[in-house]
């Protein structure tokens, strides 16, 4: 391993503090579960609603 | 030829997100949004006519989210005043647990999802409504009148008004007199709810700089104002039954507690040191419309569960 990329100093850019990691965490969670639950909506109610799910008489 | 290059601009750095899913959901003003589901479903139970339930919880979840849309736009936009007021200082953004930009892109991102998905999975009259209420609420309460006059809440509060109508659309796809009724009822409620409410916050509007009708009005006026929106409201909560599409059980709930409610606004009339009754009818306020709505449901509710108890016997 070339020691030149061990050498460069500490890591610049943003570093997230241990709470702003558990935020992040957290609102990714929450963001799959919501996904998660608006799949299952449109799954379920083309189940109940048939082929023709989106198709509105005007 | 020289060529000059523009000094790079710095940015200022915003600092990452500390926000958790707590105050997503509390940008979505939980307590609004449970009474915004509770009247919507109270429109769907008295509506005619036959919805699948999975299809009655989607346009409830729908609704759920657009009222929680509509919560976040707004403490988006009143973010300022906000932080100014006691009642509302710990609200996510003033507090810097949310950044404003984040709770735009929120609330935007729910009104678009909640409007679409109840147009696709429910039918398009709800989904219009919906998006009505939506930018009633922000647009014309929340970026307008709420700062311009003291007459914000008596306009603003049709986006309030609304979800009976929009449950009620979701089963028929479309609008009539009977959740017209509601509407009006939720109309007249809401002065003396949020008047009540503004009287013993007066300073906190002051503060704020919002035209409620106790600061530029004064309490004498507001007090009177109360009580005519509850001469006015009394009857009109009796409306269900006379018209029909509401059992002698409501008829009576409304009339007692209408009552109730006339007494309140007297005693605020009165009431010359103290806020003891405007409390007094803030709380009860509450209690009247959840009543009201929860009899209509019962109304409704009782006849269907025997008929299909009765044919299991």
């Amino acid at each position: 391993m070339n020691d030149a990329t061990n050498e460069q100093g500490p890591e610049t850019g943003i570093r997230l503090t241990e709470q702003q990691q558990r935020a992040r965490r957290s609102r990714s969670i929450a963001i799959g579960v919501s996904l998660a639950i608006l799949v299952a909506i449109f799954y379920i109610v083309t189940l109940v609603k048939g082929p023709g799910v989106l198709e509105h008489p005007l | 030829m020289s060529v000059t290059l523009a000094e790079p601009r710095v940015e200022p750095c915003i600092e990452p997100s500390i926000a958790g899913v707590g105050d997503y959901i509390a940008l979505m003003k939980p307590r609004v949004m449970s009474l915004v589901v509770f009247t919507a479903l109270v429109g769907l139970v008295v509506a005619p006519g036959h919805l699948h339930p999975v299809i009655a919880i989607t346009a409830l979840i729908c609704i759920a989210v657009g009222a929680g849309a509509a919560g976040a736009l707004n403490m988006w936009y009143d973010a300022d005043i906000d932080g100014r007021m006691a009642r509302t200082a710990a609200r996510p953004i003033p507090s810097g647990r949310v950044q404003a930009g984040e709770a735009l892109a929120f609330g935007l991102t729910l009104a678009g999802f909640s409007v679409a998905v109840l147009g696709l999975l429910v039918n398009v009259v709800a989904a219009a409504l919906l998006a009505t209420t939506i930018a009633f609420y922000v647009c014309v309460y929340t970026m307008w009148l709420k700062r311009a006059t003291p007459q914000n809440i008596v306009i603003g509060g049709a986006a309030g008004a609304l979800p009976p109508m929009i449950g009620w659309a979701a089963v028929t796809g479309n609008v009539a007199l009977e959740p017209f009724v509601l509407f009006l009822i939720i109309f007249f409620w809401t002065p003396p709810h949020f008047w009540a409410l503004s009287l013993y916050r007066t300073d906190d509007y002051l503060r704020a700089g919002i035209p409620m009708l106790p600061v530029v009005a004064g309490a004498t006026e507001t007090r009177r104002q109360i009580l005519l929106y509850t001469l006015v409201l009394a009857p009109l909560g009796l409306a269900p039954w006379l018209l029909g599409f509401a059992g002698l059980a409501y008829g009576i709930t409304a009339l007692v507690t209408g009552a109730v409610m006339i007494v309140l606004a007297l005693r605020i009339r009165a009431e010359r040191e103290g806020h003891a009754a405007c409390k007094q009818m803030f709380g009860f306020s509450i209690l009247y419309l959840f009543l009201l709505f929860a009899m209509l449901l019962v109304d409704r509710l009782i006849p269907a569960m025997s008929g299909h108890f009765g044919a299991w016997s």
